[in-house]
């Protein structure tokens, strides 16, 4: 059986996996986060975001072998020390961004993997960076609203 | 605290990823369910053989429904049985009901229906195991469309009943015949509302555990009615109620999927108490769109009669429906679309009949909406295009029909669904219309080198309906607040509206309050969230009860501070003498002095100030709400744009506007997803062909348009809080605002739009075609 | 939805791969960035027995431009990494606008242009971006190395012209000519959905327009011939669009990205 090695929001874990085991089963069962959500597993809904080496990925299209070596962030590790939200969690809640949540942990890791690496992202580019989540409560307006607030914040 | 837009509590923990969904919830020793469902839309089950399963590593048990018919009766629901009197007289409607197996026997009747249940370590070892379960069936001709299932010659779903016709009902008022034999202009046309799938992004789930101590039943459910689940539990399990304990965990959205009951519902409870360890359950994406319950499928045949100004004489309307395989729960969404046809139009005379037939397809149940949407597309359309044949402007046809600010309350001569006439409380139609008629600005967007269209629908929605909600609130020796209510929360955020609602009836800061739903050990009694009643059924609730909890705390500060209650004030958890100061205690200081440990505590009181009430609504208030899209159409490519979506919206009065407007704006998206991109589609064999994401495509946020959002709200005269439901208004009117915004966008080609969702290919088929008939009319 | 058992390998050089392929006792299938393998194995549609997994194996990860001003694409590079890449967007445009249209950013970090190209989806961009920029795929198997050009590389939906035991190395893109148009245009029904049809057009300096067409038939459909877009393309109904609406809409898209292409081209 493979042997994964990860970071994980700064930790690290090592296990031995079944070569099937998805990386969103690794993180929520195998490591206790499940904070990152799966709403489809066939790489449509974005629930299951994570950042892999600081770009987005779809958990649910990875075998969490193919991750070893990788160094990960979860929604868990967004908060900062002392447990101060980020400020796209901030911002998400300042502008009634999410309704029953379970998008939620997925488009922050979206929009955070957009403004760490892209602080200046224009309107178009957080249209893009939002298109590959989905969410049925909301009706995406406050969405966009957080991450516009959000990309203010953190200029 | 009520009318103001306050941050929601929920938010914190779930942003931190710290909520819990059901399948973040995993006990010691926990075992998995996956099920192995009918490839088939009809067949009869020839033979299982699961003799293979059993060897599998990991597999701890396989069942099918040769193990639970002796011990699980085939499932029904008091709510498709019971129909109030003055229902049956109106309507005369004709129900059977049909029980549903838990895990059939004798023959599947659709694609999805679940058939063997493996139960192993993990879900991955219980799909394997799914591949060695020798199953053969015998096909059968299967029926998919409404028209043909009740056609003679049709494959039954149910033999005995001899045909497909599960129910139907009629009704007329006024002299409808004679209002069309005497109108200037008939308009008759016949619309469809598609199928469609409520799609959360959390799919269904159940776990459940029994304690081997005293064989009582833990079940979480993601669930919008967990008391309901408990009670059908205990008669199908056979157990008391008080032996079972239901809770929704943190549900990630549902919008009428996760209504109780489904057999998994049933079977994961009879499944954890047979193997003596906890058993989970959790529905995939693939699952999800075969059997999780699936809405609208309606034909209406429509036709208005009018005079030549436009003034609506007469409606008839022939309605079919399909309803699945099952007639699940009666006349619930049916029955809606016959009472929101007319929405707020005052028209004398009105003839309406629904049939209901069965097919070998996904069971339906309410959608967001459920029969509201459908009756609309059916009406605003037909409006439209009786406009477009007296030239005039759809929404001045609209203003000369609608009922007047003083024809306030109107009898609109109907029985609602809980047997009490239907009358439009409050509300003005009139400035609904004008407010968003102002907001639509269809100048600003003329530019635009596409074809642009603007669409109206109009719609009234009958919102906090009965029977009860349950609230209990309770005073902690902390000084804190507990409301304990059955309502039950999916993403609407009640632990923040209904803080507010007791906050400011108790006097008491919101931050001291929390809310706990959807425990049925929490109160024991409650309905649940569904059908947009909380903030009106629930809301009142929880303000009695916070009300009665009020007088019993003064009354006891009274005693204390040596003054008569009606001196008292309280306000930010603090009671205070009316021009005495320094006269005053906290909340906390009464509870305190009630402790049973306390010798001088008043005689006769319980250990806590605390109150229940059950709040039973009288008739539904009726909300009402009018959508306008902007769109721009590419004639070329048939891509339709939104490029403003307008909702003047009454929903009484508003607890907190943020979530208020954040319901409204959720519904519309899904509106939108119905109008432009979603179908649930089978072909001839009843097999599903949009199985997934791919192809049932949700609209993302580069679809949801720019939103011009505005209250005309009419405070209900019908409860004390003033307060009409609103989850589902934003999901009544886009398709049908969408439909005749294409139309008028392209209505230099005199397009009729019967159908949705209106995709590239479709649209650019509506122009071909209007544009070969126009070349057909002018050849001769 | 959980895939099957599998057995995983994640070798560091090419030539274990090969010989892990040359298995021709089992199902062995190569993952790179899994955005399109991944669902099917999840749906269980796809079942390998044997996975080897690219991202260690040296010699796969380079995005070079070579001194013929050839760029090569190595089976490891990710979309979302060439999309970063300024020469890129400078010197083959067409290329850089064509993968912004893929899918979403988290398919683009994972998604690779090679595993795009092997895996062969007709209505996806990349086959067609291939034959419009008259790509070369290069190929490693048994025998040695090879180039396929693009317009024969494509043979059906899923179908590529591989033997078994070969492996898509690299995909070489020829530089283009000073005053090259260009011009790219997709119909969706949402962002990032996979196109009713599409069109990826270059028009080389005093030449005449190539046209590569996606989502009309079971490969890109190239049309050198703008007037004769319609008779070219074989598409099919679907459950997303009719025949008839793709075969139009061609035209439409075709005539729209030849002006693009004059356009840029400064004809």
């Amino acid at each position: 059986m493979p042997e994964v090695r990860v970071t994980v929001n700064g930790e690290q874990y090592s296990a031995e996996v079944e070569p099937r085991l998805l990386l969103s089963d690794f993180l929520r069962h195998r490591i206790s986060l499940t904070g990152t959500h799966v709403g489809c597993e066939h790489g449509i809904c974005g629930a299951c975001t994570v950042l892999l080496n600081g770009e987005p990925v779809r958990s649910c299209l990875m075998f969490a072998a193919q991750a070893d070596g990788a160094n990960l962030q979860t929604i868990e590790g967004l908060a900062g020390t002392e447990g101060k939200l980020h400020p796209v969690q901030q911002a998400f809640h300042e502008a009634h961004g999410m309704q029953c949540g379970f998008c939620t942990p997925g488009f922050v890791m979206s929009v955070v993997a957009l403004l760490e690496s892209n602080p200046e992202a224009s309107d178009e580019e957080l249209m893009d960076a939002l298109s590959g989540n989905l969410c049925r409560c909301t009706g995406y307006a406050n969405i966009v609203e957080a991450a516009k607030l959000a990309r203010a914040g953190m200029r | 605290m009520i009318g103001k837009a306050i941050r929601r509590v929920e938010d914190d923990r779930l942003l931190r990823g710290q909520g819990r969904y059901l399948d973040d919830i995993h006990p010691e020793g926990a075992v998995e369910v996956a099920l192995f469902r009918s490839p088939h839309a009809h067949a009869r089950i020839a033979s299982i053989d699961t003799s293979a399963v059993l060897d599998l590593p990991g597999v701890v048990a396989v069942v099918d429904g040769r193990d639970t018919e002796p011990e699980l009766e085939p499932m029904v629901f008091d709510i498709a049985k019971i129909i109030p009197p003055p229902v049956q007289e109106s309507v005369d409607p004709q129900v059977r009901v049909h029980p549903m197996p838990v895990l059939p026997t004798d023959r599947v009747t659709y694609m999805g229906q679940p058939v063997v249940a493996v139960v192993a370590t993990d879900r991955y070892v219980a799909e394997d195991a799914l591949e060695l379960i020798d199953i053969e069936f015998e096909t059968l001709p299967a029926v998919v469309d409404a028209r043909a299932a009740l056609e003679p010659d049709a494959p039954l779903l149910e033999p005995e009943w001899g045909d497909n016709l599960a129910m139907s009902f009629a009704f007329a008022r006024g002299d409808v015949e004679g209002a069309f034999a005497a109108a200037d202009v008939v308009i008759e046309e016949e619309f469809f509302s598609h199928r469609q799938h409520a799609s959360p992004i959390e799919t269904r789930g159940v776990l459940a555990s029994v304690d081997p101590q005293d064989g009582s039943l833990s079940v979480w459910s993601s669930t919008q009615t967990p008391h309901l689940l408990r009670d059908f539990l205990a008669r199908w399990l056979r157990m008391s109620p008080h032996a079972i304990r239901v809770r929704a965990p943190d549900v990630g959205g549902s919008f009428g999927v996760k209504h109780s009951c489904y057999p998994e519902d049933l079977l994961v409870p009879w499944l954890a108490r047979r193997l003596g360890r906890p058993v989970k359950w959790v529905e995939d994406r693939a699952e999800h769109l075969q059997a999780a319950t699936h809405g609208r499928d309606h034909v209406h045949r429509i036709a208005l009669a009018a005079d030549s100004d436009g003034r609506i004489l007469a409606v008839r309307d022939d309605a079919l429906m399909n309803t699945g395989a099952f007639n699940l729960l009666g006349l619930v969404v049916p029955y809606n679309s016959f009472t929101h046809l007319l929405g707020p139009y005052d028209v004398g005379a009105f003839q309406f009949s629904m049939r209901v037939a069965v097919t070998n397809t996904g069971v339906m149940a309410p959608l967001r909406g459920a029969g509201r949407p459908e009756a609309v597309f059916a009406m605003e359309r037909a409006v439209d295009r009786l406009a477009r044949h007296l030239g005039r402007d759809p929404s001045d046809v609209r203003e000369r029909n609608l009922i007047r600010p003083g024809q306030m309350p109107y009898d609109c001569g109907l029985i609602y669904r809980d047997g009490t006439p239907q009358v439009y409380d409050s509300g003005d139609y009139p400035a609904l219309l004008r407010r968003a008629r102002e907001l639509v600005e269809r100048e600003r967007f003329e530019q635009d080198a596409r074809r642009v269209g603007v669409g109206y629908a109009i719609y009234t929605e009958g919102t906090g309906v009965g029977p009860f909600e349950t609230a209990n609130v309770r005073i902690e020796p902390t000084g804190r607040v507990t409301v304990a209510t059955g309502a039950s929360s999916q993403g609407q955020g009640h632990r923040t509206t209904l803080a507010q609602i007791a906050a400011e009836t108790l006097g008491v800061p919101f931050e001291s309050v929390d809310v706990i739903g959807g425990d049925t050990a929490a109160v024991s009694q409650g309905f649940g969230t569904l059908a947009s009643r909380t903030a009106v059924v629930a809301g009142n609730a929880v303000a009695e009860a916070a009300t009665a909890v009020r007088s019993q705390a003064l009354e006891v500060a009274a005693g204390l501070l040596g003054a008569a209650s009606y001196e008292l004030e309280l306000e930010d958890g603090v009671i205070r003498v009316r021009n005495r100061a320094g006269a005053s205690m906290s909340l906390a200081e009464v509870a305190g002095f009630l402790t049973p440990f306390n010798p001088g505590r008043p005689r006769g009181m319980a250990a806590e100030i605390e109150a229940g009430s059950v709040f039973r609504p009288g008739p539904v208030t009726w909300a009402a709400g009018v959508h306008a899209a902007v769109v721009a159409v590419n004639e070329a490519t048939g891509e339709v744009e939104l490029l403003r979506f307008v909702v003047a919206h009454d929903c009484g009065r508003v607890v907190n506007p943020a979530i208020a407007d954040g319901q409204i704006m959720g519904g519309v998206v899904q509106g939108i997803g119905a109008a432009l991109y979603e179908e649930l589609v089978y072909n001839e064999h009843g097999q599903l062909v949009t199985g997934s994401f791919l192809d049932y495509g949700l609209p993302t946020a580069n679809e949801a348009p720019e939103f011009v959002l505005a209250h005309v709200d009419a405070p209900s005269p019908l409860n004390p809080l003033g307060i009409k439901g609103l989850g589902e208004g934003g999901a009544i009117g886009p398709p049908a605002a969408i439909a005749n915004a294409v139309e008028d966008a392209l209505s230099h080609l005199d397009v009729v739009v019967r159908r949705c969702p209106l995709g590239p290919s479709r649209v650019r088929d509506l122009i071909r075609d209007a544009v070969t008939t126009r070349q057909l009319n002018t050849v001769d | 939805m959980k895939p099957a058992r599998f057995d995983y390998h994640a070798p560091e050089r090419l030539d274990e791969v090969l010989e892990l392929l040359a298995d021709d006792e089992h199902d062995v299938r190569v993952i790179a960035g899994g955005q399109s393998l991944v669902p099917m194995m999840n749906f269980r549609l796809a079942v390998p027995e044997v996975l080897v997994d690219l991202r260690r194996v040296e010699g796969l990860h380079q995005v070079e431009i070579d001194a013929g001003g050839a760029l090569e694409v190595g089976a490891a590079v990710t979309q979302a990494r060439v999309l970063r890449d300024a020469r890129i967007k400078d010197g083959w445009p067409l290329l850089h606008e064509g993968i912004s249209h893929i899918g979403h950013p988290q398919i683009r970090s994972r998604g690779t242009v090679c595993g795009c190209l092997a895996h062969h989806d007709p209505h996806g961009e990349l086959p067609a971006l291939a034959v419009a920029l008259d790509a070369e795929l290069v190929v490693a198997g048994p025998h040695g190395r090879r180039t396929i050009p693009a317009e024969d590389f494509f043979a059906s939906y899923y179908e590529v012209a591989l033997e078994p035991g070969e492996l898509l190395v690299a995909a070489r893109f020829p530089a283009l000519a000073p005053h090259t148009g260009w011009g790219f245009a997709e119909i969706t029904r949402r962002r990032g959905d996979f196109a009713l049809v599409g069109v990826a057009c270059i028009l080389p300096p005093g030449g005449e327009p190539r046209l590569a067409f996606f989502g009309v038939g079971d490969t890109p459909v190239l049309v050198t011939d703008p007037t004769a877009i319609s008779e070219s393309v074989a598409p099919l109904d679907d459950l997303h669009a009719s025949a008839q609406y793709r075969r139009e809409a061609a035209v439409t898209l075709g005539e729209m990205v030849v002006a693009q292409a004059r356009e840029r081209s400064g004809a």
